[in-house]
């Protein structure tokens, strides 16, 4: 019973992590059709913030839990500020160019945001674990766990039910869903598609960088980190369907799972576990679990 | 008539490699090692800085003796630094690139075993001298015989069994073990030796069915941390670095882990200078050598200078991969240094490896013997210690610093190092 209790723990734990770090990349391309490669950036982007400005309210002795008010400050202010930028300045100019440039093209982002880190940020560590030494451990199943990865369980919920809120209940959801299903007749309907085009790229990329912020407390963050979270995230999303908010819930929930019970049980299988649901799935149903249906045009 | 033309061409071309190369100003050496990506940090700018200090002081004849004498045999180097990041095939084009185009007169470094491996081949092919300066699998040197590669680093195996020597050493009453490390060659490969070397040294110690290997820079440890806490073995044994050693102490800190356990890290000294007085306390710390945190506070003249010095320049203490460079740039000025005295002028490429091969020198981190490999692969003491912060001083210390010498945990010249660790280490004298 105790190895069931911390396998489900730790796997919804990391669910909620990858489910974090995953919503972004599937709402950017649910609306705009665009596979983000830069999204690692943007996460990477948003760990750095939070460690950078959670070290400088440490070293000026300001309370632990300003911490917290940092990380959503810093994903917000890294989402706002890449977001716009890119989509306004790069991506707007793409939108009628083939999709496997506009990857290409974000992949380009991708590298310039890594190589302005290092120019920016240097080669050495940043650590913000004052956030997640101020909430501290506590006995769960048996062992102990810290509280600030049990807050993921959280915060995951949280993004959940907003992006669901959002998208259901919002004048601004239903223009987005009007957006996903038809472009054109969005634009010949008056909807200002690109004004919904950037707002979804900036809540895409302060989603990554939340992602990175909230992580930010519990590793080392450092130069090349980003690029891991990008491949975590396209399997999750490819799992769920691309373009679903559900189908990266319940894909990050199989991943997460799954891979507590193989670090647990097998842990020669931990890796293979990921991608091993990724080609099942892709075998069994290619467009994911969840993907929106697609109107056939006649 | 034509046939004494060439052996007359034939005698003279022997005269000349026989004889001193034209006298340089400078040399020009090229220098690997990672200067992006997560291995810069902790490995790759130490490792250039360390290398940068030492070719400065040589250049200007300002090292300690008996190393006072400036140059490399009387020249400046011009170190040529190159990114290591990249994977191997850029390493081999980055490397040919070196010799072919840029014309170095050596090049030196290398981090990852796998670049070494990569780049040894085509090294032996261009002819060029080449010396490895961290990377540690062992197969560099006994997959095949080497002419123009050399490694002034010992090769990993004696870390892993100097590691079952201190645990065995300094907590009798272990009576079983685990590990978390990385998943691909070197924490395997960690693991593997350290495993072998418990059962053939203490036969009765019992190790884990459930060792864990996450992926490199996985960043993640929760589950991981998890497993550890529910298995029974106390002892863990890692073999991860930077990032991965950071996280990991920073995600099992909060969670009580080392109140429980007997972590051992073979190389994650720098992570004990990245997080301070946050890193725990009697976490058992190697450095792979002489070197780091273990011979901070070791007065002898050449590493005392080396630590004051790359603190004066850099702001921070050296760490390993600091050492290993410049045991590297030390090992070619010795060379030479001895090959120009020998050959009464300035040196070629083979008068230096002829006096490279075999050499036996003091170093920044205590006395480094090229004895295995014929004379290419060195050995030195390994050593560990406990960690421990010095409130007084605010900066890490180690604790019951032992090394362990070269005899005692590297298999006799001409012996595979697996085979003789895996047939319970015959002759080692400890």
């Amino acid at each position: 019973m105790q190895l069931i209790t911390t396998m489900l723990l730790d796997g919804l734990s990391y669910a909620s992590y990858l489910f974090i770090v995953s919503v972004g990349l599937t709402i950017i391309f649910g609306v705009m059709k665009i596979l983000n490669v830069a999204h690692g950036a943007f996460y990477a982007w948003g760990a750095y913030g939070a460690a950078y400005t959670i070290g400088l309210a440490s070293d000026n002795d300001w309370p632990d839990w300003i911490g917290f008010v940092l990380i959503f400050g810093s994903a917000i202010l890294v989402g706002l500020i890449l977001g716009a930028i890119i989509e306004r300045v790069i991506l707007r100019k793409m939108y009628h160019e083939e999709e496997v440039l506009i990857v290409l093209a974000t992949f380009g982002i991708f590298l310039i945001l890594e190589d302005i880190i290092l120019l920016v940020f240097g080669v050495n560590p940043y650590f913000a674990y004052q956030p997640m030494a101020l909430l501290g451990s506590i006995k769960m199943g048996g062992i102990i766990r810290d509280v600030y990865s049990l807050t993921l369980f959280g915060l995951a919920i949280l993004v959940a039910l907003g992006c669901w809120y959002g998208l259901n209940k919002t004048k601004w959801g239903k223009l987005l869903s009007v957006v996903i299903y038809d472009r054109e007749v969005s634009l010949a309907m008056g909807i200002n598609v690109q004004m919904v085009y950037l707002v979804t790229f900036i809540l895409g990329a302060t989603l990554g960088a939340l992602g990175g912020a909230y992580i930010a407390p519990t590793i080392s963050v450092a130069p090349g980190f980003g690029i891991d979270v990008i491949v975590l995230s396209f399997a999750v999303v490819v799992i769920g369907g691309m373009g679903s908010i559900p189908g990266a819930l319940i894909g990050a929930l199989m991943v997460g799972i799954l891979r507590a019970i193989a670090v647990h049980k097998f842990p020669e299988f931990e890796l293979f576990v990921i991608f091993g649901v990724m080609a099942v799935v892709l075998m069994i149903r290619p467009e994911g679990l969840f993907a929106p249906e697609k109107a056939r045009r006649i | 008539m034509l046939g004494r033309t060439v052996l007359a061409g034939g005698a003279l071309a022997a005269a000349a490699a026989a004889g001193p190369a034209i006298a340089k100003d400078t040399i020009n050496v090229g220098i690997a090692t990672f200067l992006s990506g997560p291995a810069a940090g902790p490995f790759g700018v130490p490792g250039r800085n360390g290398a940068e200090l030492v070719i400065d002081a040589i250049n200007a004849g300002t090292l300690p003796a008996p190393y006072a004498k400036a140059g490399f045999a009387g020249a400046k180097m011009n170190p040529i630094f190159v990114d290591e990041a990249g994977g191997n095939a850029k390493q081999v084009g980055e490397y040919r690139n070196l010799v072919e185009k840029r014309g170095v007169d050596a090049v030196l470094g290398y981090i990852s075993s796998g670049t070494c491996m990569a780049v040894t081949p085509v090294a032996e092919e261009l002819k060029k001298l080449t010396i490895l300066s961290v990377c540690g699998t062992p197969r560099v040197f006994e997959e095949a015989q080497r002419t123009y590669v050399f490694r002034t680093q010992a090769h990993a195996v004696g870390d892993s069994i100097a590691a079952a020597h201190y645990v065995l050493d300094k907590f009798k009453d272990m009576k079983s073990y685990t590990g978390i490390n990385q998943n691909y060659a070197w924490g395997q490969d960690s693991y593997k030796f350290f495993d072998v070397a418990m059962q053939k040294m203490a036969p009765e110690t019992k190790a884990s069915e459930n060792p864990q290997f996450p992926k490199i820079f996985a960043g993640q440890y929760g589950t991981e941390i998890s497993t550890l806490s529910l298995d029974s073995a106390k002892l863990v044994h890692t073999s991860f670095w930077g990032g991965d050693i950071e996280a990991f102490v920073l995600q099992a800190l909060v969670r009580g882990f080392f109140n429980d356990k007997q972590v051992i890290s073979s190389v994650g000294g720098s992570a004990v200078d990245s997080l301070g007085k946050k890193f725990p306390d009697g976490v058992v710390m190697g450095t792979r050598g002489e070197y780091g945190l273990l011979v901070r506070d070791n007065k002898e003249p050449l590493n005392a200078w080396f630590v004051e010095e790359y603190k004066k320049r850099y702001d921070a203490y050296p760490l390993g991969p600091s050492y290993q460079y410049a045991n590297s740039v030390l090992a070619l000025k010795i060379a030479m240094d001895a090959a120009a005295e020998k050959a009464g002028g300035f040196p070629n490429q083979e008068q230096t490896m002829a006096a490279l091969k075999g050499l036996s020198w003091q170093s920044f981190g205590g006395k480094i013997s090229l004895s295995l490999a014929d004379g290419h692969q060195a050995v030195h003491p390994v050593g560990y210690g406990i960690t421990k912060w010095d409130k007084e001083k605010g900066a890490a210390t180690a604790v019951d610093v032992k090394f362990y010498q070269p005899e005692c945990i590297y298999a006799p010249a001409g012996q595979n190092s697996v085979e003789w660790l895996e047939a319970g280490m015959p002759g080692a004298k400890c």
